[in-house]
């Protein structure tokens, strides 16, 4: 590859450091970041599987970590992060469809996408809460 | 028909541009990603409905034929799905030597998480008595 590409250093066009943030692009990043940080989620999930089959005292332990206030603002962030990736994913698959590239589509889609998320990640925060204190 | 025939001369010498191998990856991420949507909704519901529920009460949905085969599904799209994902985050981002190795270390780790993952579920649809 090296071998290929040129020595020298060329000047680079516009770069992404004085571009206005757009809908557009800040969608596709947090689509990506969120798959990363949910690449992390994955872990947990495995780590609380292997918790919940050794025992119960390890798992009350797995518990009380997810139970403490940094655990539990993770767990939103987390929650925040599924809701967006699985919006903006089911975007992408309508997008495979060759359906609402109109940049009027886009927008709303878009938009669609972050008030979803948000709306699910309150709701969740909410019923589980709910269901936590035996409403 | 030649499947080589949109490839230029000079491409094909120097073995740039397509591995013919693009499709696939995106296809399965597609596959996985319509496999997940249904899985990752019924496993969030089914985690609400067990907040500060008990040990047992969890071993017990855990242990049940259908939640064990919906989990091992789970697990299964989500982390081929992952190492899709990753790929591309570090075949867009990584262009020096590392990059070998990260992609190594992204398919070597998720293939590990699934695989305890699936243990830690059959364990549990299988496990000892004191468990329960």
């Amino acid at each position: 590859m090296k071998r290929l590409s040129s020595t020298h250093a060329r000047p680079l066009s516009p770069n992404i450091q004085i571009y206005r943030p757009q809908l557009t692009s800040v969608l596709s990043i947090a689509n990506r970041i969120s798959g990363v940080a949910l690449g992390l989620c994955a872990i947990a999930l495995v780590v609380w599987l292997a918790a919940a089959a050794n025992g119960p005292e390890t798992y009350s332990r797995y518990q009380k970590i997810l139970g403490s206030w940094p655990g539990q603002i993770l767990l939103l962030a987390a929650t925040f992060s599924f809701f967006l990736h699985l919006s903006g994913g089911i975007r992408h698959l309508v997008w495979d469809t060759v359906r609402g590239f109109e940049l009027r589509e886009i927008y709303i889609s878009g938009w669609i996408v972050i008030i979803i998320s948000i709306l699910l990640t309150f709701a969740t925060w909410l019923l589980s809460q709910m269901i936590g204190k035996g409403v | 028909m030649d499947r080589y025939r949109v490839q230029s001369p000079l491409g094909r010498a120097t073995g740039l541009g397509s591995a013919k191998g693009g499709f696939t990856h995106w296809w399965v991420e597609r596959v996985t990603a319509v496999a997940l949507g249904p899985l990752t909704v019924w496993f969030a519901a089914s985690l609400i409905a067990h907040t500060n529920g008990d040990y047992q009460t969890l071993i017990v949905w855990l242990s049940a034929p259908v939640t064990t085969v919906l989990m091992i599904l789970l697990l299964f799209a989500l982390f081929w799905h992952m190492a899709l994902g990753l790929q591309v985050v570090v075949d867009d981002y990584v262009h020096t030597e590392a990059k070998i190795w990260m992609l190594l270390a992204i398919r070597f780790a998720c293939v590990t998480l699934a695989t305890v993952g699936i243990m830690a579920m059959l364990y549990i649809a299988f496990g000892r008595e004191p468990h329960l």
